[in-house]
Formats: C-alpha cells, structure tokens, sequence
C-alpha cells in the first residue's frame, strides 16, 4: 500500500475538520461514511460505509419503504390503481411528487397521478382494516372498469396492526378478476426506501411474473428498460435510441408502463437497466428464473451515450451493430454543436452531487462532456454497489458521502465552493438562500427529460441557466453586518 | 380522591371474577367504584350488570364512525350497587390492534369525564398479559397508582405474575406505578398459601389475601351475579369483603423486585412442585 497523496490528505483534513464538531461517537460514525476519493483504491479503508441506519438526530433526508414501493417503483405502472393503505398522509404527500409522465386518460384507462387511500381511522387500527380494503377493491373495480389490476401499498400501521393484506388481495384476485397485489412496503422496514425498491421488485415477481397473462409474439430484437420512471419524459427519449437502433423495447419499467409491461419484461432478449439500485433484483430474478441476460447502461450526456449503444449493440447481430453506428453518426454532430454552445460557458465549473442511488454516478459523464468537474459526490441510500461503482470515476481527491447530513453538505459548499449544487427539494431552498447555483437532480427541477440525445440538450442548457444566472449575485449574506437596505435611521430622516 | 387500581393475572385465572366480586362487596360496604373492563372480550362487568355489556366503546366508535362521535351516556352503566361499567371492546381475535382500542376508550372516559370526584374506586380488568403498550396503558402516568396480580399456585400462573411484575417496575419510575400485592386465587395446589406468600416476598410484596377455590362463584356466576348478590350470607362473600377491606385499607406499596427465571425454578423445586432438572444434568464421567 503505497501513502495517500497530497490531494487525499487535503480533503482528509477537510471532511476531519467538518466532522470536528461532533460529539466523539458521532463523528467516529459519521467518518466512516465520509472520505477522500482513490479511484485506484482496492484499500478497505477507502470504502465508505453505507446502507445502514441513519444516525438519529442527523436531519437524514433519506425516504421510507413505502416511498420506494409506491413513490418509485409501483407507483407510475399506469393502468394499474395504487391503494395507499393506511392512514391519509402518505398517499397525499408522495401524490405526484416524482414527474413519472405517462401517456393516457388519468380516471379512464391510467390512473398513476390519482391518490387512492384507505384513510385509516381509529376503528381500522382496532378492528383491522382488511374488510374496509376489500370494499374499496370492488369500488375501484365498479368505478375503473379500464385498470388492469390494483396494488396495495403498505403503510406502517398495517404492519403494526397485522392486517392480513395478503388474503383479502388473494381473495379479491378472484373476485375482480384482476390482479390485486399486496404489497409490504411498511415504512418503517429497512433503513430508507431502499428495502422499499427490494419489496417493489419482489411484489413483481411474485404476483405478476407467470401468472398475468402475456401473448406477445416475440422477435431477436426485444428488449426491456428497466429502472427508467421517466421523469420529465426521460424513457421515452431512452426509448427512440434503442428503436432508431432496431430494436423493440417491449416494456417500460416503470416510467409510463402497463400491467402487461411487467408481464412482458421475462420474454425479452436483453434487460437494459438504468437505475441499477431499484431494480438489479428483478432484473438477477429474470436472468436466473427466465435466462435473460441484463445490462447496465447511461444515457446521460453523449460520451456515455455513445458507450452504452455501444455495449447494447454488442450483444446484438452486425444489423445492429451497424444501425448503432449509424445512430451515432448522425447524432454527433448535433452532441458536438450542444457541447460547443455550452462547454465554454461552464468549462472548469465544479459540482457538488447528492442524490438518491444513482444519478450521483450517472451524470458524471454529461458534466464531464460540458467541461465541469463533480469535486464532491453522494448518495442517500447507495449500497456498496454503487460505491465500487463511483470510485473510478471521479478524480482523486474529490469527496464521496453517504446518507450526508445536511450540515455536512452545507460545509463541504462552504469549504470548496462549488459552482453547482444538484441535489433535491430538502436542500434546494438552503442553498439558493446561500447564493449558490442549485438544480433538484430528483426531479430534474420541473425541466427534462434529461436522458438521451433529446435530453442533453436540455440538461446542457439547464445546466448553464443556473450556474451562469446573474441572480446568484444579487442574493446578499443576511448574516453579514453590511445591509444594503437602508436602516431604520435613514428610513426615518428620508 | 379516586384510587385508581389495575387487576392484571395470566389469562382465565380469575380476575373478572375477582375484581367483580371485590367491587361489590366495596359498593356494598357503601363505596363509589367503577369498573373499566380493558379486554376485548368485554366480560369485564358482566357479574355487576347481570348481563353482557353490549355497548363497547370501540365497538359503539365502529358504529358512529370515529370515538367523537360518542357520548358518554351510551357506553357507561350502572349495575349492582350502583357500580359504573364501562368496556374498552376491540376486534375479534387476530385481526386489529386491541391494544390501541384499550388506549381510545381510556382516553375517551377521561376526555368525556367518566372519572368524577364522588368515586372512591376506578378498578381496570386487563386483559392476560401485558403483551404490548396497549395493555400497559392503566399503568401509564396519571392512570391507575396500585396493582394487585392474581395468581394461584401454578407455575404458569406465577410465571406470568413475575412478568407483570417486570412491566410494573418499568412503569414505576416513569409514573409511580406501584404494586399493592398478590392476590391468590386458590387453585387447591400443595402448600399454595405458602408459595404464594414465599413468592410474594421475592417481589417484595405481600399475598394480600388468599381466596379459597369454592364452587359457589361458579354457581353464582351462571346466573351473571356476583356471590355478594347472589348469595350474601355465603362463607365465599365474606372473603370478598375480607380482600374488599384489606384493598381499602392497604398502605403497604411497593417497587417490585421481579426475579430472574431459574429462582422462579428454585422456587417451585422448593415446595415440591417442580422436580430437579435432570435431564441437562451434565452426565458424569468415570
């Protein structure tokens, strides 16, 4: 093992001394989530902890279960109804909160921006609420007679109170003649909404895999996106690659998709995965269950663009192959004028990234094709996966962060200055007040897609709105003692 | 001031039957008691209203709709000796959470003024065990101060009273639970006075009164009466009074000192009951 380098040794000394406020344990804790980057680091010590219980009294920002079952991976399957079970607040406040778009009638054949609760009460926790779902079941069914099926999301209280979801939705399949889906994605299972994708996923293979009906005919070109909830449009501009290549995307998972989607997917050539974290395992299930090969890809910016057609291709014919060709051929000239626009008016501007359990890693690319550096980069509930996977990637030196506190964070911009923060709606507000360009990573701040050709134009675009914004300089420190209004003396004298 | 007191005992021990016939004999001897029945089963006031209370708080709360929907009137009444009845109710068996009914339907009696100044007694009937916080909620702050635990001589009986007496001493620091000793409801085993008492001493407590097995409660209870109702000249009331005074005059409140397994074990191989563990006996080697 050879000694750490002087850039590592200066952001040692630099995440050291934001930790030095804590309390002797808590800052033992919080280390091991939070070091220098060695991208040729095979060293144990380098590897930062992650998926484990949040400190209490960290402020984490991370999400619940339900949120990873309802909120990402259930909840924008179109034509299928999602029951929030439990008591009212979950299902109003993650309703329409992530911009999964769809096409379709919302209230006629696709429902995934409607909020349907149980809206527990007193009596449901004491009596149970079973004979309430199976009541709403057959409403939904009189009242929707398009949806293809319903899904029971599991709110905490089911869980404490036992409720047995399980037989009323078995019970209701036969009645309704649709499947009906329990789901346990009680909140307070897992250590954030991680545990909720893994129970998502499973919920998928259990009720839908083999026993929802799929007839499509089949050809060599099939293939899956799995792990694209299409925020602002990103799986449909993922979408027209992969059919400008020749192949046929027979389900969307879950960004605008169907029931039939989910019970297409195990009859694909190919699983193309985006957002590894939610939904590598369905897509291991697949492989070992049906025989389906998975690969990641990134369509994000177009040197990793260009890599995933690539790597797509290669496990296709030389039509194929040549159509990927083909493909980036045409497109580049098009990337190449987007990087000309743009690369000099963001070249050498650094960013600081935290997101969920992807895009921290993903975007780097489309940053690096504009000429920015992500100087600081974590995630809120990665596993080690995506750590192994992150590491390469960035430069030495630079910060990783797992399950960053908000103070954390606020340090590390402090103390290196990004010109960008990209981040989610928790942080968004506290970093504007502080005067720093900041654009939500989660939901692409009301803009997107941002996948694809399509997409990097406008991330391109997006990106050199906030940074370059004359706005930044006019938000004044109001904790400094110059105030550029005038006092209350002048007022009063004028 | 009310004496708030909670009667806790492994499930079909005896206690609805002897709180019930405590209570009527304390109304007898001119007291103002009420009776909160805190077990889904409901037969909690049976004895005192010589019927099955029908009307539950949860199950009344299911019928309105939500627990503000309820008055006071409909789910509190009086039976023997002007005892008030009054019955948490919850869910058939495996489904809900009947400890959070227990925990609506106190809060609902408090809230609507159930507990007035002219009782002298509120006595609450919990279900078995206390098997999670719901159950524990007479113990809670600003609810029941006393606690007596029906026992008999069998080990299950006191396996559970020692474990009763663990929730106590969790309870006693937050909110001055205490316990006011055992109650033995004879089951006629060996040399069970003594046990009881020996028990009671590890506790740190007292075995306040033993009651003798007597077919008379059984009589008296087929026909939804109390033996201070159904037959007042009775040897078997009297021991109701007996136990009703020494509640009433009872000054000795303790902070349990519940013991660990194996001297539960000792005990009972003391008195005969259990035979020395053999079987995990080390076997000797020559």
């Amino acid at each position: 093992m050879t000694t750490p380098s002087v850039k590592i040794n200066q952001t040692q000394k630099v995440i050291d001394e934001i930790l030095s406020v804590y309390p002797e344990k808590a800052r033992a804790d919080r280390a091991l989530h939070f070091k220098p980057n060695d991208p040729t680091s095979d060293c144990s010590s380098c590897v930062v902890k992650s998926n484990v219980k949040s400190r209490p009294g960290v402020m984490t920002v991370r999400g619940c279960a339900y949120a990873g079952s309802k909120g990402v991976v259930w909840g924008p399957v179109k034509d299928v109804i999602h029951i929030s079970h439990g008591p009212v607040g979950c299902g109003a406040y993650s309703n329409w909160s992530r911009r999964n778009y769809y096409n379709g009638e919302t209230g006629i054949d696709s429902f995934a921006t409607m909020h349907v609760t149980s809206d527990f009460q007193e009596r449901d926790i004491v009596y149970g609420g079973d004979k309430k779902l199976a009541t709403i079941v057959d409403e939904l069914d009189g009242l929707f007679p398009l949806a293809k099926g319903i899904s029971v999301q599991s709110e905490c209280p089911v869980g404490l109170i036992g409720d047995d979801i399980e037989s009323v939705a078995k019970a209701k399949t036969a009645d309704i003649g649709k499947p009906v889906v329990p789901v346990r994605c009680e909140g307070f299972r897992g250590v954030s909404q991680s545990l909720g994708h893994h129970i998502a996923n499973d919920a998928i293979r259990d009720h839908v895999f083999d026993k929802q009906a799929t007839d499509i005919e089949t050809t060599p070109y099939d293939v899956t996106v799995i792990g694209d909830y299409n925020i602002g449009g990103d799986a449909w501009a993922s979408r027209r690659i992969l059919e400008e290549m020749g192949l046929r995307v027979i389900a969307q998972w879950t960004g605008d998709a169907t029931m039939a989607e989910l019970a297409n997917a195990p009859k694909a050539k190919l699983n193309l995965i985006h957002c590894y974290r939610s939904m590598n395992y369905i897509c291991r299930h697949m492989e070992e269950t049906y025989g389906v090969p998975w690969v990641e890809y990134n369509f994000f910016g177009p040197t990793k663009i260009y890599e995933s057609i690539r790597r797509i291709a290669e496990n296709f014919d030389d039509t194929i192959k040549a159509n990927a060709e083909v493909l980036i051929e045409k497109m580049k000239p098009e990337m190449d004028a987007v990087i000309a626009e743009y690369k000099p008016l963001l070249e050498g501007k650094t960013v600081m990234l935290y997101v969920g359990g992807l895009r921290p890693r993903h975007v780097i690319g489309a940053y690096e094709d504009l000429g920015m550096e992500i100087i600081a980069a974590g995630y809120e509930f990665g596993h080690n996966d995506e750590y192994k996977r992150t590491y390469p990637l960035l430069e030495e030196g630079s910060i990783i962060v797992d399950d960053a506190t908000p103070y954390e964070l606020e340090e590390i911009a402090k103390r290196l200055k990004p010109d960008l923060v990209g981040s989610g709606i928790k942080e968004k507000y506290a970093y504007h007040k502080m005067g720093v360009p900041f654009r939500q990573m989660h939901s692409w701040d009301y803009s997107g897609p941002y996948h694809g050709f399509d997409g990097f134009k406008i991330f391109a675009r997006d990106m050199d709105m906030t940074v370059n914004s004359p706005v930044w300089g006019l938000v004044r420190d109001v904790t400094s003692t110059e105030c550029a209004t005038p006092s209350g003396a002048e007022r009063q004298a004028s | 001031m009310i004496r708030q007191i909670a009667i806790y005992g492994k499930g079909g021990i005896g206690k609805s039957t002897t709180t019930q016939n405590t209570v009527a004999a304390l109304a007898e001897a001119g007291k103002k008691v009420m009776i909160v029945g805190c077990d889904p089963k409901a037969d909690s006031t049976r004895l005192i209203l010589n019927k099955k209370m029908q009307n539950t708080v949860m199950d009344m709360a299911r019928d309105a709709g939500s627990v503000e929907d309820l008055e006071l009137e409909e789910v509190l009444q009086s039976g023997y000796g002007d005892v008030k009845c009054a019955e948490s109710g919850g869910p058939e068996p495996g489904v809900g959470c009947a400890g959070r009914g227990v925990i609506t339907a106190i809060n609902f009696l408090e809230e609507e003024g159930a507990y007035t100044d002219d009782l002298d007694f509120v006595f609450y009937d919990v279900l078995g065990d206390v098997v999670c916080g719901g159950f524990a909620m007479p113990m809670r702050e600003g609810k029941a101060q006393e606690i007596y635990i029906v026992t008999s001589g069998e080990m299950m009986a006191m396996y559970a009273a020692n474990n009763i007496a663990r929730g106590i001493l969790k309870y006693a620091h937050s909110g001055g639970i205490r316990l006011g000793g055992l109650i033995c409801n004879s089951r006629n085993t060996d040399r069970e006075d003594e046990l009881i008492e020996a028990l009671a001493s590890k506790l740190g407590t007292q075995m306040i009164h033993f009651i003798p097995r007597e077919n008379e409660v059984q009589r008296a209870e087929l026909r939804r009466q109390t033996v201070i109702q159904y037959n007042p000249e009775h040897a078997q009331a009297d021991e109701y009074r007996t136990l009703a005074k020494k509640i009433a005059e009872n000054t000795n409140f303790v902070i349990p000192t519940p013991i660990s397994m194996d001297e539960l074990e000792e005990l009972l191989m003391e008195f005969g009951i259990m035979e020395a563990d053999i079987v995990d006996e080390p076997v000797a080697v020559a």
